[in-house]
């Protein structure tokens, strides 16, 4: 009885609701609008989860995730890398007395070599980078030390720095340039790389040094105040380098104004600050110069150091690294298993639930079939 | 503009006696108050000595333009959560610990308060515009227009606001009053004012007021009177006069603002007191503030939350000091230094780090969850507004939710305690049958007009059409413009005259009145009886005629007129006619026509009355204005019945339809008079009785009397109306009397015997003959009693006693009050949802009981254990075979499986036993016994018992009660449970007033628990996890890379994002879930309310779900954090070019989670491009997100320290890897979850998930399905339903177990925490005081619970019974075949109703199960305990406890 009189009210839901509008004249009744809203029955999908609706999910995630991650890690394998720590710590290690005597403080370059051998050769455009470890970039205090509008190029930001840079915002008075923590360690260890030939002799690896920031960093974050052009004049007199460093802004490169003060690209790179403790930064690019030989081919190399950088003090390392990128960057093997893994679970589960299904899920089966 | 004009038209001075009062009446606590009409005379307002009270205008709003936002702010201010987050704002702007840009993280906190604010602004407005509204109603004021005594004083129409204190004021009938008033006058000759109370108190019947004794001079009088308080009951005054004299002032002087004038037709009196100061709004508390049961839990968990927020930084903070500490001196490069360059200790800052981590992590507390479940709320009560099933077209009333923040409450409920009179029942009472003399007038046609009746229930709409057309007899006259008072003449019109369509027309404007429908007042007569009648009367007529003494008549043909006679006169109801005048215009015919009329007056006695009367007006002079005219009660309205009906205002609706009864045999009530009732009898005309005394009824003596002096044959005559078990009492002893009388008494019993077990209400009519010397004799001592001074009560009582003896019944009545439409079955349906269902009511027990039996609340099939009128020692020794039992059924059951079976217990309980059983040392015993029935019936209670009970069982057991009723006596009871739900329907509002809900129906209570409740539950439940979660696993991930950035309190995500993205992205869609999910459709919900119980059970959201939740959303956050780690680590990526990946993963993985959550997905093209919905939604929300982020990153070059996210987001897009990372972490995420949701689906569904699965069915097998289980509630009486046997067979018994058993293995977790929950509560239930024998009972009780027959997990003690757990696996490949038929017997396995084997009571309610075993054998040794064999122990425990209560 209330069943049917529920249905029924259901049913004649529609034009009821219809004529209570039609109505004239009649004192405006408090009835609700029979809509499907109001009355909340609104078409709707209801997913039940249960062992056979979700059990193709789970077989179709393992099956595409297991190739992507075999994809993955094929790519990742073909890429190649070359790691080489020069900081300096061992006795016996080439850099160990200028990383015993590098600090802040000293104005002499020191400067030292690490030979390595290249087992393989590297094809394609090959990336150098620094690596640093135990480095906390992402310190809360160090993140927030710098002063975007600063490195815009703005006049009265330049002048007068963001109170975020303290306490690396001024000198004596006088604004540092540019302001913050960042800024002031700032990576300032020349790397050069010489190829030894079989007959001994070294040749300089070519190094790029453009291109290795964000295109937008270098075109529209970062500004030199007044224009590129004569910069020490903008810079000059009213400004101090950073404590640390050994010159100012306008010197960093001073054989290229487009690469010089705030828009140097090894300063832009840095002020990236790092995501994890253990970083590298791209320093250099080797172009790839014919498609005949390789960029990098295998023998004896040197690391050229001027060992400005101190890392001991906080147990840090300084790396170097070469590394050829693919589609998917640097090399990582770690993404590939992931996926593998992933669907495997996947795979499995689906399995499992294949079981529970077949066992236990019979409701589901036998609702469709109405006697 | 018109009404306003004369406003303004002077004062007069009067300085000196104004300081005097104003002084003296701050002195005395007293209010003093002058006639303005002296004042205003001569255009000095300002000394008007009136001018300090607060005037009538009321405003009852919060806030003004100018205090809003410093009030509303300091009202927000007091929630602790707001404080809480202005304080970390504001932890913010200190340097050294601020996490993020100060300006920033005000900005969650400003959007929360505003948004608060903005709605208390709403609600404050709609207060303003509802106060404007009063404030603009008009009425009369009396204006004098000269200062000399004349009668050509003037009313000039006012707005409510513009009234003051001393004005005069005209009221006419129906119309509201707008202040506290003094009765100065009246029309009515006994100067009474007739009001109805409705909107105070919910009584509709009609009080008396007297007009103020002595006479008042309107200029030198001065009223003095105690100062504004809200009671009701009391006022206390006097009026000084010029002479000096003091005349007293009472409460029945004083008319309270919001009553209702009836049945008077002009009043007039001075306003003492207005606005706010008036009594009724001194009453009018505010809503009050509940707190849900789903926050109070969420509150622990709030709390939780705060100690998992401290752990964390506290965990930060030392990790910070170690890593500061291993540096030792050599300071690091990326260690910056404080701002004034100062070094930092390793302990300092971590001190400063503890801090900023509690701002970093303030997400965890979920800020915008209360604000959230704000708005979800509003959203949930304006869909149950909306609810079409919950209007009831009839009173054109829906729903009305009062308390917005406890529509989840409506889920829970456990108990319900219901009122029976108007709940229950529709509160009409209808004539049924009467006996006269011994002989039984069984009524048939009448029987059949009432089943008529029932049917046009049905067909109501039909109706409609006619309503307009039909005549209606009291036009509504001059007055239209107060559209107040248009609405209540109307009403009252339409309630006496048309058909039932009228009377809903009726009811459209307003509906709390309890006026007469058709139904009620249409009798049909008994032929038989009417022969009898019309035969009596004409011998009467003959006799008189031939002048005959009366006493000739046969007797029982004189009983038969003295029946009609004593239905007609014992009763205080008042007569008037329907053209009674409600306008001056009328009053002036009436003035003229009364002199003409009075001469008609047949009695002398009224005759006297009048001349007083007219004594009175001569001398009164100037009151003469006050009081105007009598009504033409008896002017030829009432003299020429043909032309208009009479119309009947009773203070019961039983006196009404005994009164039209007797109309039905043309024995009409025609006049009444203080001390005269006129009749008008067939074939004997009018007569009229003295009236001499009448005793009026009173819950003691439950009877009332009057005493006439009978116009026929002059003798006094008491006629006495009662219930049948005191006028039974007081029948003449039999040996004194006739053999006949004998008879007639012993017959008269039967057939009320058989009216009661016809759930009627019945009567007894008795006479008694006084011959002069002893109403003499009793006349002088009832004088005596009378004019005391002292005791009075005391001694009017003893003398109605005296007089009411030695009775002669003359017959017996059986009213009907019929139940209200779909009772039954809703109850049905609520019991089956596992609501124990409680009816409490004042009515008396055999009534009680059939009501109970009417609507399904008692099942013949039950044991009735009735304790009535019984002793502490009575109530001990029956109660005792409970206590008793549980240790010898623990012996015995695991031997042998009969006790098992379940026996169905009925409590029926009265108000003196209930006395006892509240007792505090008995209360437990009482829930005890009362927790093993199946129902409890509790008649005879006052409304503070009901509330006492209510009260007691939701502290005792700890359960959720709901209560409803409709009359003021309900009242207590609704605002003491969790729930009070108010029937709009005839009692008035009162009961309305303090509900939490209202509802037009009883029978809507069904779906606004079974359906919204549950709707609103499950939303908030999950909406709030949701919540917990959501938040937990966002700062998770800011915690995890605390390990990585030297726990400095850094934020790999851009806190723009960290900010709003809790504010905007993730809560969002999760409003729209807590508003519009449905996880069971609402048919399938009403037709299966076993779901219910998920609500019950708190299913959705115990407390190891929060921690669930937690660990879930902590392994989330570690898939999210950890696999961009991994995937990045070592790499060139920077801080927040990594933490955006990090950002978008936990959208789409806290999304996909809400995805895998909510149960329907609404795919509605319309709603699609509104963005309301959710599938789309999701996309549209990731699009979005994506959108902002663009922009965002795009929008400046330079800004957002520090993150400074200028076009990471769209390098990233380029970035394969990050579309990799967005497939792989949710899915990684999600997984556990996803395979332990369809593992759940499948293995051990829920029972909302087997709803769900029956929503899925196409809608011919669902309702085959349902209808299935239709047939075996609506036949709970049927022995054996085909399918039952199904359900003793092994794969329903399996499958029932499997899903229980299985469910009990596995959340094994939800399984030990419900038993836990479970032997607290027994222990609870346990005795609190240490009596021994107490203590003694009930450490059974735990015990108990291992070997319930209530079962999550499989019961060990069924035995054979019980397919052993073993079995399982075998049973669920049994289940395999019965396909529907599994499904169907499992719902239709109703536990409650079946009385099989224990496996069956899965679903009973968490309270009942012990009890419910032990009964059987109770009942097996009821009988025999109370007089053979009472265990010794149990007789020892009697006496015990008699001793110690003792």
């Amino acid at each position: 009885m209330m069943a049917s009189s529920y249905n029924a009210k259901e049913e004649d839901g529609h034009p009821s609701g219809a004529s209570g509008h039609g109505g004239p004249g009649v004192v405006k009744s408090k009835k609700p609008d029979n809509t499907a809203f109001k009355q909340q029955r609104l078409p709707a999908w209801q997913p039940i989860l249960t062992a056979g609706t979700v059990l193709p999910a789970f077989f179709v995630i393992g099956l595409i995730f297991i190739p992507i991650g075999i994809g993955l890690f094929v790519t990742s394998n073909n890429i190649k890398e070359f790691e080489i720590d020069y900081t300096g710590v061992d006795m016996d290690s080439p850099c160990y007395t200028c990383a015993k005597n590098s600090s802040w403080n000293n104005t002499t370059p020191c400067t030292c070599s690490v030979d390595f051998t290249l087992e393989q050769p590297f094809e394609s455009n090959v990336f150098m980078y620094y690596g640093l470890s135990n480095f906390y970039q992402n310190h809360r205090r160090y993140v927030k030390s710098r002063d975007d509008s600063q490195l815009n190029g703005g006049r009265s930001a330049l002048m007068e720095p963001s109170k975020e840079c303290e306490p690396y915002r001024k000198t004596d008075g006088v604004p540092i340039a540019p302001c913050g923590a960042i800024a002031n360690s700032l990576f300032n260890d020349t790397l050069e790389l010489f190829h030894i030939d079989s007959n001994g002799s070294r040749n300089a690896v070519p190094l790029v040094k453009k291109g290795i920031a964000w295109w937008t960093d270098k075109h529209v974050k970062f500004r030199n105040p007044g224009g590129n052009n004569n910069l020490t004049l903008a810079f000059q007199g009213d400004f101090s380098k950073p404590v640390n460093w050994r010159k100012p802004v306008y010197e960093l490169d001073p054989s290229d104004p487009e690469n010089n003060g705030f828009i140097n690209e090894d300063f832009i790179v840095w002020m990236r600050t790092a995501a994890l403790p253990t970083f590298r930064k791209l320093y250099r690019i080797i172009q790839k110069k014919s498609s005949t030989t390789p960029t990098l081919p295998s023998g004896k190399y040197t690391l050229d150091i001027t060992y400005n950088y101190p890392v001991l003090s906080f147990d840090g390392r300084k790396r170097m690294i070469l590394s050829t990128i693919s589609w998917m960057g640097g090399k990582n093997p770690f993404l590939g298993i992931a996926y593998i893994t992933v669907g495997s679970i996947c795979f499995f589960l689906g399995v499992v639930l294949l079981i529970i299904h077949y066992k236990y899920d019979t409701r589901n089966n036998s609702a469709d079939i109405p006697n | 503009m018109a009404r306003r004009s004369s406003e303004d038209t002077g004062t007069v001075k009067a300085p000196e006696s104004r300081r005097q009062r104003k002084k003296r009446s701050k002195e005395n606590k007293t209010r003093t108050v002058h006639a303005n009409l002296l004042y205003d005379a001569a255009n000095k307002g300002e000394e008007n000595p009136n001018r300090h009270y607060a005037n009538n205008k009321i405003k009852t709003t919060k806030y003004t333009v100018l205090s809003f936002l410093p009030k509303n702010l300091f009202e927000q201010f007091h929630r602790f959560a707001n404080v809480y987050f202005v304080f970390i704002a504001l932890l913010n702007f200190v340097p050294v610990v601020n996490a993020f840009q100060p300006e920033l993280a005000l900005a969650p906190v400003v959007f929360i308060l505003s948004v608060t604010a903005i709605k208390d602004l709403w609600e404050d407005y709609r207060r303003h515009r509802s106060d404007k509204e009063i404030n603009h109603m008009d009425f009369n004021q009396k204006e004098r227009k000269q200062r000399i005594f004349t009668f050509q004083e003037r009313y000039v129409e006012k707005y409510w606001k513009e009234v003051r204190v001393g004005d005069f004021i005209r009221l006419r009938c129906n119309e509201i009053l707008p202040a506290d008033v003094l009765l100065l006058s009246s029309s009515d000759p006994d100067r009474l004012c007739h009001i109805e109370t409705a909107t105070l108190d919910g009584e509709t019947n009609l009080k008396q007021r007297q007009v103020v004794r002595s006479f008042f001079d309107l200029y030198n009088s001065i009223i003095e009177c105690e100062k504004p308080n809200n009671d009701l009951n009391r006022f206390r005054g006097y009026i000084i006069h010029r002479s000096g004299r003091r005349d007293a002032l009472y409460k029945e002087n004083l008319l309270l603002r919001g009553c209702t004038i009836r049945n008077t037709e002009e009043a007039v009196g001075i306003v003492i007191y207005a606005g706010h100061e008036t009594k009724a709004m001194l009453n009018n508390n505010g809503p009050r503030y509940k707190r849900s049961k789903l926050e109070r839990q969420m509150n622990v968990d709030v709390f939780w939350c705060v100690v998992i927020l401290l752990v964390l930084c506290l965990f930060a903070a030392i990790g910070h000091g170690l890593w500061m500490f291993q540096y030792g001196d050599k300071r690091p490069v990326f260690d910056v230094l404080s701002p004034e360059g100062t070094d930092l200790s390793p302990i300092m800052s971590a001190i400063y780090l503890f801090l900023t981590m509690i701002i970093v992590f303030q997400v965890l507390i979920p800020i915008s969850l209360f604000v959230s479940i704000e708005i979800v709320k509003i959203c949930q009560v304006y869909f149950i507004h909306q609810d079409m099933d919950l209007y009831d077209e009839e009173t054109d009333s829906h729903l009305q939710c009062r308390a917005l923040n406890i529509t989840e409450d409506l889920g829970q409920m456990q108990y319900i305690f219901s009122d029976k009179t108007g709940t229950l029942t529709e509160n009409k009472m209808v004539f049924r049958r009467c006996t006269v003399a011994g002989v039984e007038y069984s009524h048939d046609a009448n029987a059949k007009r009432l089943a008529m009746y029932q049917e046009m229930d049905s067909e109501e709409e039909e109706c409609t059409s006619h309503g307009g057309t039909l005549p209606r007899r009291d036009s509504v006259t001059s007055h239209q413009s107060a559209r107040v008072v248009l609405r209540s003449q109307s009403t009252k019109s339409h309630r006496r005259t048309g058909s039932r369509a009228e009377a809903k027309r009726a009811s459209i404007l307003s509906k709390h009145t309890a006026f007469s429908s058709p139904m009620e007042k249409d009798i049909t007569p008994d032929p038989k009886l009417l022969d009898k009648v019309n035969d009596c009367s004409s011998q009467m007529d003959f006799m008189r005629f031939h002048s005959q003494p009366m006493s000739q008549l046969p007797s029982d043909l004189s009983d038969t007129i003295d029946f009609f006679i004593a239905l007609t006169i014992c009763n205080t109801v008042v007569v008037s006619s329907p053209n009674q005048p409600s306008s001056s215009s009328s009053l002036i015919t009436n003035r003229s026509s009364n002199k003409g009329c009075s001469s008609l007056l047949s009695s002398p006695s009224a005759e006297s009355t009048l001349t007083k009367l007219h004594e009175e007006r001569s001398c009164g002079g100037l009151e003469n204005a006050f009081s105007p005219v009598p009504p033409s009660y008896d002017g030829k309205a009432s003299w020429n019945i043909e032309e208009g009906e009479l119309r009947y205002e009773a203070e019961s609706p039983d006196e009404a339809a005994l009164v039209y009864a007797a109309r039905a045999y043309k024995c009409s009530l025609v006049g009444r008079l203080p001390d005269q009732v006129t009749v008008e009898l067939p074939h004997l005309g009018k007569l009229s009785f003295e009236l001499l005394h009448t005793l009026g009824f009173d819950s003691t003596r439950k009877r009332m009397s009057v005493v006439v002096r009978h116009p026929l044959t002059d003798q006094i005559t008491v006629y006495t109306k009662g219930a049948d078990s005191v006028i039974m009492d007081l029948i003449k002893p039999p040996n004194t009397g006739r053999k006949l009388q004998k008879k007639i008494v012993c017959r008269t019993q039967n057939y009320l015997n058989l009216y009661a077990a016809d759930g009627l209400r019945t009567l007894c009519i008795a006479k008694k003959i006084l011959s002069q010397e002893e109403y003499a004799c009793w006349l002088q001592r009832h004088l005596e009693a009378e004019t005391a001074i002292q005791g009075r009560e005391q001694l009017l009582f003893e003398s109605a006693l005296r007089l009411e003896t030695n009775l002669q019944l003359l017959g017996a009545t059986g009213i009907e009050d019929r139940l209200q439409d779909g009772v039954p079955e809703t109850i049905a349906s609520l019991r089956k949802a596992g609501l124990q269902i409680w009816v409490l009511t004042g009515d008396k027990q055999e009534t009680a009981v059939n009501i109970a039996y009417a609507c399904k609340l008692l099942d013949p099939e039950e044991e009735i254990l009735t304790s009535a009128d019984q002793t502490t020692k009575a109530f001990h020794s029956s109660f005792a075979p409970f206590d008793l039992h549980p240790s010898s059924s623990l012996s015995s059951s695991s031997s042998h499986a009969a006790p098992f079976l379940v026996h169905r217990l009925g409590l029926v309980i009265d108000g003196r036993t209930l006395a006892y059983a509240l007792d505090k040392s008995l209360e437990d015993k009482f829930l005890a016994v009362a927790r093993s029935c199946r129902s409890v019936l509790c008649c005879r209670s006052t409304p503070l018992q009901k509330s006492m009970v209510v009260k007691l069982v939701r502290n005792k057991l700890k359960v959720m009660t709901l209560a409803i009723g409709d009359g003021a006596n309900d009242v207590s009871m609704i605002q003491v449970a969790d729930v009070g739900v108010g029937i709009s329907g005839q009692e008035g509002m009162q009961a309305v007033m303090a509900s939490d809900f209202a509802l037009p129906r009883f029978r809507y209570l069904q779906k606004l628990l079974l359906v919204h409740g549950h709707w609103c539950y499950s939303r908030l439940a999950n909406m709030i996890l949701y919540f917990f979660y959501k938040n937990a696993m966002f700062v998770a991930l800011i915690f995890w890379f605390q390990f990585y950035c030297g726990f400095s309190g850094s934020a790999m995500i851009d806190q723009w994002y960290l900010i709003f993205f809790n504010l905007m992205f993730s809560a969002f869609p999760q409003l729209i879930t807590g508003t519009l999910d449905k996880d069971v459709s609402a048919e399938t919900l009403q037709h299966l309310p076993q779901l219910y119980v998920n609500g019950q059970n708190s299913e959705e959201y115990k407390p190891y779900m929060f921690w669930m939740n937690m660990i879930d959303a902590f392994y989330q956050s570690l898939m999210c954090f950890f696999i961009p780690y991994f995937a990045y680590a070592d790499s060139d990526m920077d801080l927040f070019t990594w933490g955006t990946p990090i950002t978008t993963l936990a959208l789409f993985t806290i999304l996909l989670h809400l995805g895998i959550e909510t149960k329907t997905w609404v795919t509605n093209l319309i709603l699609d491009s509104l963005m309301t919905l959710l599938l789309s939604h999701f996309c549209s929300l990731i699009a979005l997100f994506f959108t902002v982020a663009l922009c965002y990153n795009a929008s400046c070059p330079t800004c957002y320290s520090p993150s400074n996210p200028y076009w990471t987001m769209q390098r990233l897009l380029q970035d394969p890897l990050f579309y990799l990372l967005c497939i792989i972490t949710p899915v990684a995420a999600l997984l556990p979850r996803y395979f332990y949701r369809a593992c759940q689906g499948t293995l051990f569904p829920s029972p909302v998930q087997v709803g769900r699965q029956l929503d899925k069915l196409p809608a011919d097998t669902r309702r085959n399905i349902l209808s299935l289980t239709r047939v075996k509630v609506g036949s709970p009486l049927s022995p054996k339903p085909p399918f039952l046997s199904l359900s003793k067979a092994s794969p329903k018994g399996c499958n029932k177990n499997d899903q229980r058993s299985i469910s009990g293995s596995k959340t094994l977790e939800a399984t030990q925490g419900q038993a836990d929950e479970e032997e607290d509560r027994s222990c609870l239930s346990g005795p609190t005081d240490s009596e021994m024998h107490l203590s003694d009972l009930y450490t059974l009780v735990p015990s108990e619970i291992d070997t319930l027959p209530y079962t999550k997990d499989a019961p060990q003690p069924a035995g054979e019974l019980q397919p052993p757990s073993t079995e399982v696996s075998e049973c669920l490949d049994k289940t395999l075949e019965p396909s529907d038929v599994s499904l169907s017997s499992w719902i239709t396995s109703t536990p409650l109703l079946t009385p099989a084997d224990s496996v069956q009571l899965n679903l009973l309610p968490d309270g009942a199960p012990q009890c419910v075993r032990y009964s059987r054998n109770s009942e097996d040794r009821l009988k025999p305990d109370h007089a053979v064999h009472p265990a010794h122990r149990t007789e020892q425990e009697v006496e015990q406890l008699l001793h110690t209560k003792l």
